[in-house]
C-alpha cells in the first residue's frame, strides 16, 4: 500500500490559529500520512523558539467567546464580550484574553502548543519555513528551532504535488 | 477482556488520546491488546476512525458513567 501524504501551508500566527496544523499534523503522522508543514507570513511565529509571542486577539473577532475559565458554573458561563472600541482602548486587554485562553485550555485536557509541535517533530512531519517571508519580516535562521528546512513555493509544490490532502490554513 | 498493557487517557481532549494510542501501540508486539481509557466523548468515533486507517482492530468500544473504554489489537 503507498503511504499517504498530507501536505499543510500555515499561514496564521496567533495561539488560536497554531492549533489546526499541529492538531491535524501529528494526527495524520499517528494515521500513517507523510507529512509536511509550509510555514509562510505570521505562520512562522508557530516555529519560533519563543512560543511566547503566540496571542489570541478577541478584538475583531465576534466568534470567540469571552468566558471566565474558573469560579461556579453560571458564573463561567457568561459571556463577556464587549464592542471592539472598548476593547481597543483597555491595555493588556489581549495578554489577559491570552492569558484566560492559556487556563481553559488546560482545564480541558487540550495538549499545548509546544506540546503539539514537539509530537509533530517527533512524529518526523516536516517543518518546512519560507525564506521569502523569513526575510521579509526581518528574522534570522537563529530564532527558529532546529529542524527546520528552508524554501520557497517550488519546494512546497514538491511534495504538495503527490499528496492525497492539501490545507491551505 | 485480557489485555497487554493499558493506557489511561481520561481527562485528555482530542487528538492526544489517539497520540498516546498509537505510542502505546508500539509498545506491544503484533497480535497484543491494547486497553484504552477515555473521557472524551469524541474518542468514541475517532478510535473507531483510527482502526479503520491503520488496521488495528477495535476489538470493542464501551461506555460506563462518561468514561469510555477501548480494546484494540494490534495488527
Amino acid at each position: 500500500m503507498d503511504t499517504k501524504k498530507m501536505a499543510i501551508i500555515a499561514t496564521k500566527g496567533t495561539l488560536d490559529w497554531a492549533y489546526p496544523p499541529f492538531i491535524l499534523a501529528s494526527t495524520a503522522a499517528a494515521l500513517g500520512y507523510e507529512t509536511q508543514i509550509f510555514f509562510t507570513f505570521y505562520g512562522l511565529q508557530l516555529v519560533r523558539k519563543d512560543l511566547s509571542v503566540l496571542k489570541v486577539s478577541p478584538l475583531g473577532n465576534p466568534g470567540m467567546p469571552m468566558k471566565m475559565p474558573f469560579g461556579p458554573k453560571w458564573f463561567k458561563s457568561i459571556n463577556w464580550n464587549m464592542p471592539n472600541a472598548i476593547q481597543a482602548v483597555i491595555p493588556g486587554y489581549e495578554s489577559v484574553a491570552t492569558a484566560l485562553m492559556k487556563q481553559t485550555i488546560l482545564n480541558n485536557g487540550v495538549a499545548t502548543i509546544p506540546d503539539l509541535r514537539d509530537l509533530c517533530q517527533e512524529a518526523e512531519v516536516k517543518f518546512i519555513a519560507c525564506q521569502m517571508t523569513v526575510e521579509l519580516f526581518g528574522f534570522e535562521h537563529s530564532d527558529f528551532i532546529d529542524g527546520l528546512e528552508y524554501g520557497g513555493a517550488a519546494t512546497f509544490f514538491e511534495f504538495a504535488g503527490e499528496t492525497d490532502i492539501c490545507l491551505f490554513i | 477482556m485480557e489485555f497487554e498493557k493499558e493506557l489511561d487517557a481520561r481527562g485528555l481532549n482530542c487528538p492526544l488520546p489517539i497520540l498516546r494510542a498509537k505510542k502505546a501501540l508500539a509498545e506491544v508486539g503484533s497480535g497484543q491488546v491494547l486497553k484504552i481509557l477515555s473521557t472524551d466523548p469524541g474518542s468514541v468515533k475517532d478510535f473507531a476512525a483510527f482502526a479503520k486507517q491503520t488496521g488495528n482492530e477495535l476489538l470493542s468500544s464501551a461506555e460506563a458513567g462518561g468514561e469510555f473504554t477501548f480494546f484494540m489489537k494490534k495488527k
